[in-house]
């Protein structure tokens, strides 16, 4: 929470900057020395309390939205709603018996979950989660996300490896083995985003997004044709690497015995979970930074609107997106996760690649060029996807069955 | 076309959550302990004993103590100790009658095989399920006064069943009468010298066999 941009008209209202005068009120009593430390240490509280609150609740919704989608209610008796829920979960968590295995590396066995849940909160340090709220601001915060997301995979290893069973191994390889074909494409689908907003700063990517077209279209990458392929193959790659279904399979519950979390109960288990959920909305912020326009409103007279609850708004649609898609499809195997990796996703993001290029090249043809820029860029997402579609399920044409009608 | 197939079933859990919350039809769950279901007729799990009447279950039980149901039963879960004296049953002649009756529900298959050997039509399929006990040896072993039940309760849980034993029981015990005024009528015609006691009982109303309602027992013969 580090004032960074110049304060415009709609930044003065009192509700924007509520959070920045709060930390001001509550700091600017101690001596200068001591000032950014408290506040360091404030905007550390904030992020903790609002993403443990948020994971508890995400967890509820989860379940709730779950039941809906399968006809039943969910959770309802705990508090009204079951909005108590979350809580009787964490007692129960904290209560259970922690077992670990005798044979088990008792210092990595411990140290696994931990990890991984400080990596996974760590990312959420460059997240501007409002006009003036980012925790850490830095040069390369991109660079940073991405590299502090990508040592996660080093925590899940641990946690198959100090098990010491051989299902949690192969589970964690197979996990690695995952988490590293998908870093892929989401590391590639976030670089047209760089090329053409021109910096690796979060807070620079998030001002490049401002204004509208004709007062209407927002400058939302993802309301660009190259920023709209770029943000589904991101988000696609997101939900592999928070190991969400259909790409759970690291964990797969109902086919392994939760994979890489076999030898895991009580707390740890439940820290893993919360990791998860933690990676999820970690990557949906970075998705709502990079392309939906971060904590900009989509309209001119919604301004009054404070920016990080747009922010806030953005975030959940794409969680409860994660809930609806897991709610949807079902597993994938193997070999068809690393094909779609590799055959689709890898290949998609570099032609995009060259299509943001080409974007940023055009930066500054206006009027009738205009809409010949946007129409090759169209051209450049759509004839990729037709041919690599047709790639991918060549040979794997509509099932025929010989005993049932479909 | 990629992404197709994804889209389509996107929409239909859509169409589940939202439907969830205003159609019946995508939303069929009972809350149980709030909303007790609605239980088929044919339904059954333990037997109970049918006594005539609400009021005094423990002397109108049909219940004769004949002990063919504690022989047949294949688990082996019913007891019965019959009466040393003897009551008038509903129809006013006097039986034995079971001192005890107990049936462990701990052990009951819910066959229903005693309910078919039963030749007084004094046990039946009860409804009840949520019997749980926090003792499993006394708690689920009910006796008699526990399994006592009117027949107007027979009547409300399988109602087309109930009409049916009540209209046989009705027409067996106008032929009882029938047969008992014959008798009466032959042994009055042969030694002019007529017993009263042998046709005492008097004209038993056995008309009422309409489903719901209980037949009233016999009057107990005042004569003796």
């Amino acid at each position: 929470m580090i004032l960074a941009a110049a304060p415009a008209s709609p930044a003065d209202a009192w509700l924007e900057r509520a959070p920045v005068l709060l930390r001001d009120a509550l700091t600017g009593w101690l001596p200068d020395a001591l000032r950014p430390w408290v506040a360091a240490l404030l905007s550390i509280a904030t992020i903790l309390g609002v993403f443990g609150l948020l994971f508890a609740y995400m967890t509820l919704a989860e379940r709730k939205i779950l039941g809906r989608i399968q006809n039943r209610p969910g959770p309802n008796r705990t508090g009204p709603f079951g909005l108590l829920q979350p809580f009787a979960d964490a007692i129960k968590a904290l209560t259970k018996e922690d077992i670990v295995p005798r044979a088990a590396d008792q210092v990595l066995h411990f140290l696994a979950p931990v990890v991984l849940v400080a990596l996974s909160l760590i990312g959420l340090a460059v997240i501007p989660f409002g006009r003036n709220l980012v925790a850490v601001e830095m040069e390369a915060s991109v660079l940073y996300f991405f590299a502090a997301g990508a040592a996660t995979e080093l925590a899940i290893f641990m946690a198959g490896w100090a098990s010491r069973n051989k299902y949690s191994l192969l589970a964690a390889m197979r996990a690695l083995a995952q988490l590293i074909s998908y870093e892929v494409p989401l590391l590639l689908s976030v670089v047209p985003v760089i090329v053409v907003a021109g910096s690796l700063s979060t807070t620079d990517i998030v001002a490049a997004q401002g204004g509208w077209a004709a007062g209407l279209w927002p400058h939302w990458h993802a309301l660009t044709p190259w920023g709209f392929s770029a943000f589904a193959v991101f988000m696609v790659a997101a939900l592999a690497e928070s190991n969400r279904s259909p790409f759970d399979l690291p964990e797969a519950e109902s086919e392994l015995i939760a994979g890489h979390l076999t030898e895991y109960s009580g707390f740890k288990y439940a820290l893993f979970f919360m990791a998860e959920y933690l990676g999820m909305a970690a990557l949906s912020a970075m998705a709502v930074t990079l392309f939906l326009g971060g904590w900009q409103a989509p309209l001119a007279v919604l301004e009054f609107i404070p920016s990080y609850a747009w922010f806030g708004v953005k975030l959940l649609l794409l969680l409860l997106g994660f809930i609806w898609i897991r709610a949807t499809f079902p597993r994938l195997r193997i070999d068809q996760l690393t094909r779609l990796s590799w055959k689709f996703l890898v290949p998609l993001a570099l032609v995009n690649l060259i299509n943001g290029g080409v974007w940023a090249a055009t930066a500054d043809w206006t009027g009738a060029a205009a809409v010949v820029r946007w129409f090759i860029s169209a051209l450049g997402v759509v004839v990729p996807f037709i041919f690599l579609a047709r790639s991918l399920s060549a040979g794997y044409g509509p099932r025929t069955y010989r005993y049932a009608s479909p | 076309m990629l992404g197709k197939g994804l889209l389509q079933g996107l929409a239909v859990t859509a169409k589940n959550l939202v439907g969830s919350y205003h159609d019946p039809a995508r939303y069929v769950t009972q809350e149980y302990p709030e909303v007790q279901p609605k239980l088929p007729e044919a339904y059954r799990n333990f037997p109970f004993l049918v006594s005539e009447t609400a009021d005094d279950p423990m002397g109108t039980l049909r219940c004769v103590a004949c002990q063919i149901c504690e022989k047949e039963c294949p688990p082996q879960c019913i007891y019965i100790e019959k009466s040393k004296d003897k009551k008038p049953d509903a129809n006013g002649k006097l039986q034995i009658y079971p001192a005890v009756f107990a049936i462990d529900t701990a052990v009951c298959m819910s066959c229903q095989i005693c309910v078919e050997v039963c030749p007084f039509d004094a046990i039946k399929m009860d409804q009840e399920f949520a019997i749980a006990a926090t003792d499993r040896f006394d708690g689920l072993l009910l006796n008699r006064e526990q399994l006592a039940k009117p027949n107007a309760y027979y009547h409300q849980i399988h109602p087309t069943e109930a009409s049916e034993v009540d209209a046989r029981l009705a027409a067996e015990r106008r032929a009882a009468e029938e047969k008992a005024r014959l008798a009466a009528a032959a042994k009055a015609a042969a030694p002019k010298a007529a017993a009263p006691t042998a046709a005492a009982a008097p004209g038993v109303p056995a008309a009422s066999a309409s489903p719901g309602s209980i037949p009233p027992p016999g009057p107990p013969p005042s004569s003796s």
